[in-house]
């Protein structure tokens, strides 16, 4: 008698939830995947900004004023640094041959506070000696190392445009689900101020806002000003749009059963309505943060935002101003490629999510 | 008392010249664990009769100009928007037609439900109660499915789920604005089964708004029947469905295909329902009645008591 020939058992393939399939989706946009691990790496070093760059914002040397990069170079197995020497009065420094310092790593050096909490003067590298600074980017015009203060710079510049779009999309959706779920008159009100604020150029608005600010403010209060004068001009434009979306939620069956169950209008508007936009606002807000980071940079460019000697990539760049300093010194221009390639990841990173949560898509 | 009493309920969509009555002079009780069936073609004023309970109707649109809703005694179309936020889910809860799209897409069912006990049960709100409630309206494995998202589940389910929403508060009364239309007819025979297991086991009574008739001979104890905003005959279910009164109500149960006979075509009543605002005067249901006379344009007729609880809006009935 003939066995019957066993029975394989596949595995059961389990359907993807939403959330599996949204990650495959993205993990396959390599452009997207690329811009969110520059970003993870960005954030990451102005979190360990103190840690990572081997001297303070305000390190001041007006004997490296200008100075062009100075990178460690592999001398048998040790990275050495070399020194320079210029004449005085001149901000043309040549190399002294045989002349090195080994770089170290965690070297103690200019006292800082890690999360603005703990005191460490440990560095991740430098040379521990005065007369051989590490300048990878160059120096400034008073000597500054152009690196360390990007990296300052850039807990503010990365910080505030999250904080912004926290800002002001938390008004828009709120906002904009109020004016779309009661409709009417509220409606009309909101959409009016909506298109006034809209209609108002920012930047003008920015700076005569700020003029009416005193003077002597302190760098936390002109970064905090910042913030809410951008989310105050930011929020109308999202307001609109989940207006709209709202509008067309609130005739949805599951809005009238939230009312059957005696929901209140405000718990519908934050509990049912704004989740139901999320997958639309998680792009739209990763797209909009570099409008954030640009519009400090342009602030501080102009010398209404972050002041000296606090650094951001805005008031960095306005060494840049001066062409003669362009043509000679073009490290200067650092900020503006951390700019550049923060922008390009945001808007890579936007690109990939929105595709990827875009269910019609592969 | 009875649980629910409308009465003479007038309800108008717009304002002066431009109103539009939707629902016109509607009364109807419903006591303490009954079932009433309302009955009538799409656009009859069904639903918005039954919305209206709770005042669910947007005003404006809607613009209440007469009559009482008596909910336990209470008018609700004279309550606060707090006094009316304790009544729905509280006192009268709905199921709606289609369960697909009366559940929250973006949240799981065991939150949902979760939400509907928070309103009116505070103190029982936890899973406990969550999978008592999934396991009355016979989900299997309710420890699982409340981790569930509406998608995951079939029509079937999510109607269980919204029944179980509906049931956290234990309502006296349950409105089920046809509650089996989305489904197929294996599911819905359950879900009805479901509403009168629960009803027998709740003791809460269920306005069940429906077009199959079907439907009204398994369930209703009594029945409306509705036509063009207005109830033209009211009736207890046996009797209506053994010797339907009103011309519409026999026309109505003539269009039900029948296992027997030999008709080719399916009988239908000719014509349309009279849109809202072009009701024609007199009875609204002349145009179209096999019987009518020409008195019956003149005046509209009463809803008249003609047997012992039997009403109907005809006085040419026999």
């Amino acid at each position: 008698m003939e066995t019957a020939a066993p029975i394989s058992i596949a595995e059961p393939k389990l359907a993807l939830s939403p959330w599996q399939l949204f990650r495959q989706r993205l993990w396959r946009r390599k452009i997207a995947m690329l811009g969110g691990g520059i970003l993870i790496f960005l954030y990451l070093v102005a979190l360990f900004a103190g840690f990572v760059a081997p001297y303070g914002y305000n390190h001041l040397d007006t004997d490296n004023s200008f100075h062009q990069p100075i990178w460690p170079r592999l001398s048998g197995f040790h990275l050495v640094v070399p020194r320079y020497e210029s004449a005085p009065g001149d901000f043309v420094y040549r190399e002294v041959p045989n002349d090195t310092r080994p770089l170290h790593v965690f070297i103690r050096g200019d006292q800082y506070k890690l999360f603005g909490l703990i005191p460490s003067s440990i560095h991740l590298f430098g040379t521990g000696d005065q007369n051989y600074p590490v300048l990878p980017f160059g120096g400034d015009q008073f000597g500054r190392d152009i690196f360390s203060r990007l990296l300052y710079g850039s807990q503010i510049s990365l910080s505030i445009g999250v904080i912004g779009i926290l800002l002001s999309f938390t008004f828009g959706m709120i906002i904009g689900g109020i004016s779309g779920y009661f409709s009417g008159a509220t409606d009309t009100v909101i959409m009016r101020l909506c298109e006034l604020i809209m209609s108002i150029p920012a930047l003008y608005l920015i700076i005569s806002l700020r003029a009416t600010f005193p003077p002597g403010m302190s760098s936390s209060q002109i970064y905090a000003m910042i913030v809410i004068i951008l989310s105050c001009i930011g929020w109308a434009g999202m307001a609109r749009v989940i207006r709209g979306m709202t509008l067309s939620l609130r005739e949805q069956q599951f809005i009238l059963a939230a009312r059957a169950l005696g929901q209140s209008h405000l718990k519908i508007i934050v509990r049912h309505i704004l989740p139901n936009t999320l997958s639309y606002v998680i792009v739209a807000a990763t797209l909009s943060v570099p409008y954030y980071i640009l519009g400090e940079v342009v602030l501080s460019f102009l010398g209404v935002g972050i002041q000296e000697p606090q650094a951001s990539w805005g008031n960095m760049l306005t060494a840049a101003e001066d062409v003669q300093y362009l043509q000679n010194y073009p490290w200067l221009l650092a900020p503006s490629a951390a700019i550049f390639v923060t922008v390009l990841a945001f808007n890579f990173l936007g690109d990939g999510l929105r595709d990827a949560a875009d269910t019609k898509s592969l | 008392m009875n649980l629910l009493e409308i009465k003479n309920l007038k309800m108008d969509f717009g304002k002066g010249a431009d109103a539009l009555r939707a629902v016109d002079d509607v009364s109807f009780t419903i006591g303490a664990g009954e079932t009433v069936c309302l009955v009538g073609e799409s656009g009859c004023g069904k639903t918005v009769t039954a919305l209206s309970i709770a005042r669910l109707v947007p005003t404006p649109p809607a613009n209440y100009v007469g009559g009482e809703i008596l909910l336990n005694g209470q008018d609700t179309l004279k309550m606060s928007a707090r006094e009316l936020q304790q009544i729905r889910g509280g006192v009268v809860s709905y199921v709606f037609q289609d369960p697909g799209a009366s559940l929250n897409p973006v949240f799981r069912i065991g939150n949902q439900i979760k939400e509907s006990l928070k309103l009116h049960k505070p103190e029982k709100a936890n899973d406990a109660e969550v999978i008592r409630l999934l396991k009355l309206v016979g989900i299997p494995a309710p420890e699982s499915r409340i981790k569930n998202y509406p998608f995951e589940m079939s029509g079937g389910m999510q109607q269980r789920v919204m029944i179980a929403m509906a049931l956290a508060s234990e309502p006296k009364l349950l409105v089920a604005d046809e509650p089996t239309t989305a489904l197929d007819v294996t599911i819905q025979a359950q879900i009805l089964d479901l509403l009168s297991e629960l009803k027998q086991r709740l003791g809460m009574a269920i306005l069940l708004i429906t077009h199959n008739l079907g439907i009204v001979g398994d369930m209703a104890d009594r029945v409306a029947v509705m036509y063009a905003g207005q109830i033209v005959e009211l009736s207890p279910a046996r009797e209506l469905l053994r010797r339907p009164l009103h011309p519409y109500t026999r026309a109505l149960m003539n269009s039900v295909p029948k296992l027997r006979g030999d008709a080719d075509r399916l009988s239908a009543i000719p014509g349309n329902v009279p849109r809202i605002g072009n009701f024609p005067p007199g009875c609204r249901f002349a145009p179209r009645c096999p019987m009518a006379k020409p008195e019956c344009s003149e005046k509209i007729p009463d809803l008249a008591g003609v047997e012992a609880g039997r009403w109907v809006r005809c006085p040419f009935w026999k």
